[in-house]
C-alpha cells in the first residue's frame, strides 16, 4: 500500500514539474471542438446534436496523446526494471501510476467538457451527465491507453499504432458514454448507459493492471 | 505442464508439426473444395429464389459464413494466445500471428458482401446496423494485432504482446457486440429491415451450413500454411528446416 | 556450505536465437562472479535471468535468498531526470518497503551531498552513477546483482565502490558483477568467467 502511495505521489510531482504536460491536453480538447464548431456553419443546430459524439472524442484523443509516453520514461531510465525486482506486485505499483494518470490528465478534462458543453448547446441536466458520464468512462479510457502504451513500450517510434490499438477497445465506452448524454438531451433516463460504463470501468479496474503488468514483463524480457 | 497429454506435447515439437501439417494439407483443400462447391452451386444456383428479397439474398450464403468465421477465427485466435501466455509453445505462437491476416480477411469478406447485399436491399452500400458496425469494430481489432505484430522486432516478445491484445480484446469482443446492440436499438424504427434470418427451408439451410463448414476447412488450410511457413522462417537456424524446405521444392 | 545462487546448463535467447548456452556456476557467501565477455555477448542478458529479471530459455537458477534480499543495479541509473537523487532514493526506498533514513547518509558517501537537492538531468553520468550505486549502502543486503557498475566513474569513485565490496564480501555477502573491464583489485574470492559467443563458458566458475 505504501509502494502504491509512493508511486501516485512520485507521478504527481512529476507531473506538477512538468506543467506542460497536463496543461496541453485541455488545450488540445479545446482545439478540436473548436474545429468541429469551425468545419459547420456558425451555430449550426447540428452542432447541438453532434455536442456530445464531439466532446466524447474529443476527451479521448486528449487523452490518448498524452498516455504514449507514459511508459517510456521508465523503461528508459531504468525505473521500471526497478519496480519488477521489488517485492511489490507490479500490477499494484501500474495500477497506481494509471490512477496518477487519470488524476492528471483525465480529470481535469472531465472538469472541462461543461465549459465546451455550453458551446454546444448543452442545458444543465445534459452537462450533468456529461460529467458524470466522463467521470465514468475516462479513467476506462485511461487503464484502456495504458495497457496499450505498455504493449509498445519497447518501440522507438510507435506513430499512429497506439491510437490503433486502443480506439476498437474503447468503442464500447464511447457508445455508452456519448449515448448517455444524447439519451439526457431528448429527456429519456440516462441510467442504462450509466450502468453499463460503471461496469467497464469495474472491470478495466480489476483486469487491466494485471494485462498492463505482463505486457511490461514482456517488453523487458 | 502435467494437463497437456504426450502426443500434444510431440505435435507440438516445431519440425513434427510441419510433417502433420504436410500430410494433412491435401485432405483440407479436397474436402474444402467439395464442401465450398456443394454451398456454392446449391446456393448460388439451385436453391430458390427467396420470397421477399429476390435474388439478391443469395449474398448470404457468403456474407453470413463469412462473419461466422470471423468470430470463429478470432476466438480461435484467442485460444492460441491463452496457450503462448501459459505454456509460451512456439507452436502457439506461429498459429497467432496466423490467424490475424486470415481473420481480417475473412471479416473484410464479410464487410463487403454486407454492403454488396446492402445496395440492392435498402439502396446504399453501408449502413449503422449492429452487425455491421460489429464487424468493423472487428476488423479493426484484427488490424491492430496485425500492426502490432508488425511493429515488434522480435518475433517472440510481438507474440507474447499479440497475445495480451488478443486476449484482452476477446473479453472486449462480446462487450462491443451489446454495445452496438444497444446503440442500434435507440434509435431504430420498425421501418429498418435487419439482417434477420428468417425461419428457413432446408433446400437454403444445407448449402449454407456447407459453406460455413468449407469456409472452416478452407481456413484450415490457410492457416497450416502459414503455419508452416512461420515455422520455417522462426526456425531458420536449425537444421531441421533444411530437409524440410528441400522436401518441399520437389 | 550450500550456494547463496546457483545455475545449471542455462541458455539465453534473443528473440529466436540462442546467444548462450551450457553456463553453469555458483557462488556462495564472500565470493565474487566476475561476467566478462565483449560488447553485446549477452552479460546484461544472463545477470537477468540469475537475478530472475527475464527467463532462462532453458536450463534452472536456483536461488537461496528471497528478492527481498537482492540489490540489483542495472547499467541504466534508473534515476528520474525530473527528480533529485534524494527524491529518487527515496521513492526507491518506498517501493523497497525499505526505512528512508539510510538516504542521506548513503549520499553523503558517496560524495553527492552538494548535488543531493538538483534534478538529477543536471548531474554528470559519474555522479548518476553514484546515486544508483547509493542503494548499495542504504540498506545492506546478502546478494548483489551489478550490471557494469564502473561505468562513467572517476578513479576515486572506483576505489570507494572497491572499499565496499570489499566490505561487503567480509560480512559475508556475495556480488554477480558484469563488465568488459578487468577488476583492478586483488579480492579474494574473486571468479571470472568468460563468456564467447554460442558456447559455453571459459574460466568456468
Amino acid at each position: 500500500m505504501e509502494a502504491f502511495v509512493a508511486v501516485l505521489a512520485r507521478e504527481l510531482r512529476l507531473a506538477a514539474r512538468r506543467r506542460a504536460e497536463w496543461a496541453l491536453p485541455l488545450v488540445f480538447y479545446a482545439v478540436v471542438a473548436t474545429l468541429f464548431a469551425l468545419g459547420a456553419s456558425p451555430n449550426a443546430p447540428w452542432l447541438k446534436v453532434a455536442g456530445p459524439s464531439i466532446l466524447w472524442v474529443g476527451a479521448l484523443l486528449a487523452a490518448l496523446l498524452s498516455l504514449e509516453r507514459l511508459f517510456r520514461g521508465d523503461y528508459e531510465d531504468g525505473t521500471l526494471e526497478q519496480l519488477f525486482v521489488s517485492p511489490q506486485p507490479v500490477s499494484l505499483l501500474v495500477a497506481g501510476k494509471l490512477l496518477a494518470q487519470w488524476l492528471v490528465i483525465g480529470l481535469p478534462l472531465t472538469l472541462m467538457a461543461p465549459l465546451l458543453g455550453v458551446g454546444f448547446g448543452m442545458g444543465a441536466e445534459v452537462i450533468g451527465v456529461l460529467i458524470l458520464s466522463l467521470l465514468l468512462g475516462m479513467p476506462a479510457l485511461v487503464l484502456t491507453a495504458g495497457f496499450a502504451s505498455a504493449l509498445v513500450v519497447g518501440l522507438p517510434r510507435t506513430g499512429v499504432l497506439l491510437p490503433v490499438l486502443v480506439l476498437p477497445l474503447v468503442c464500447p465506452v464511447v457508445i455508452f458514454g456519448a449515448g448517455a448524454v444524447r439519451a439526457a438531451e431528448s429527456g429519456a433516463p440516462a441510467d442504462a448507459p450509466l450502468y453499463f460504463l460503471g461496469a467497464i470501468l469495474v472491470l478495466c479496474v480489476c483486469g487491466v493492471p494485471l494485462a498492463a503488468a505482463a505486457a511490461l514483463k514482456n517488453a523487458l524480457d | 505442464m502435467n494437463l497437456i497429454p504426450n502426443w500434444m506435447h510431440r505435435l507440438a515439437s516445431p519440425p513434427t508439426f510441419y510433417g502433420f501439417a504436410d500430410r494433412l494439407l491435401p485432405w483440407l483443400a479436397l474436402v474444402s473444395v467439395v464442401l465450398l462447391g456443394y454451398g456454392l452451386v446449391g446456393g448460388l444456383a439451385l436453391a430458390p429464389a427467396d420470397y421477399q428479397q429476390g435474388e439478391g439474398f443469395r449474398i448470404i450464403y457468403v456474407h453470413v459464413p463469412a462473419a461466422w468465421m470471423s468470430l470463429f477465427i478470432y476466438s480461435f485466435m484467442a485460444g492460441a494466445a491463452v496457450v503462448t501466455l501459459i505454456w509460451r509453445i512456439k507452436l502457439a505462437e506461429c498459429v497467432l500471428t496466423s490467424c490475424a491476416p486470415i481473420g481480417a480477411s475473412f471479416t473484410a469478406l464479410a464487410l463487403v458482401s454486407g454492403m454488396l447485399w446492402g445496395k440492392p436491399m435498402w439502396g446504399t452500400y453501408w449502413t449503422w446496423d449492429a452487425r455491421l458496425t460489429s464487424e468493423l469494430i472487428l476488423l479493426f481489432l484484427y488490424l491492430g494485432v496485425g500492426g502490432l505484430q508488425q511493429a515488434m522486432g522480435d518475433p517472440r516478445a510481438a507474440a507474447r504482446a499479440c497475445a495480451l491484445l488478443a486476449v484482452v480484446g476477446f473479453v472486449n469482443v462480446p462487450i462491443v457486440h451489446y454495445s452496438v446492440e444497444w446503440w442500434n436499438t435507440l434509435h431504430q424504427g420498425p421501418t429498418i429491415t435487419k439482417f434477420d434470418k428468417p425461419s428457413i427451408d432446408a433446400s437454403m439451410l444445407w448449402p449454407l451450413l456447407s459453406m460455413a463448414l468449407g469456409f472452416t476447412t478452407f481456413f484450415g488450410y490457410v492457416l497450416l500454411q502459414r503455419v508452416q511457413n512461420e515455422l520455417l522462417w522462426r526456425e531458420r537456424g536449425n537444421p531441421w528446416v533444411v530437409g524440410a524446405a528441400l522436401a518441399a521444392k520437389k | 556450505m550450500t550456494a547463496i545462487l546457483s545455475f545449471q546448463n542455462v541458455a539465453i535467447a534473443r528473440g529466436d536465437h540462442l546467444l548462450l548456452r551450457d553456463l553453469s556456476g555458483a557462488v556462495h557467501a564472500g565470493e565474487i562472479l566476475h561476467i566478462r565477455g565483449a560488447n553485446g555477448v549477452g552479460k546484461t542478458s544472463l545477470l537477468e535471468a540469475l537475478s530472475g529479471l527475464r527467463n532462462a530459455e532453458q536450463g534452472e537458477v536456483v536461488r537461496a535468498v528471497e528478492p527481498e534480499a537482492c540489490h540489483w543495479i542495472g547499467h541504466r541509473n534508473a534515476l528520474n531526470p525530473a527528480l533529485t537523487p534524494y527524491e529518487n532514493l527515496h521513492f526507491w526506498c518506498a517501493v523497497q518497503g525499505v526505512a528512508t533514513d539510510n538516504v542521506r547518509g548513503a549520499l553523503r558517501e558517496f560524495d553527492l551531498q552538494r548535488v543531493a537537492e538538483h534534478p538529477c538531468r543536471q548531474l554528470s553520468a559519474g555522479q548518476k552513477r553514484r546515486a544508483a550505486l547509493a542503494r548499495l549502502v542504504v540498506v545492506r543486503r546478502p546478494l548483489w546483482f551489478l550490471d557494469e557498475p564502473l561505468s562513467a566513474l572517476d578513479e576515486a569513485g572506483v576505489g570507494h565502490w572497491l572499499n565496499l565490496l570489499q566490505a561487503h564480501q567480509q560480512q559475508g555477502g556475495a556480488a554477480i558483477i558484469t563488465s568488459h573491464q578487468p577488476l583492478r583489485a586483488p579480492l579474494q574470492g574473486l571468479r571470472t568467467m568468460e563468456l564467447a559467443p554460442d558456447s559455453g563458458t571459459r574460466g568456468q566458475a
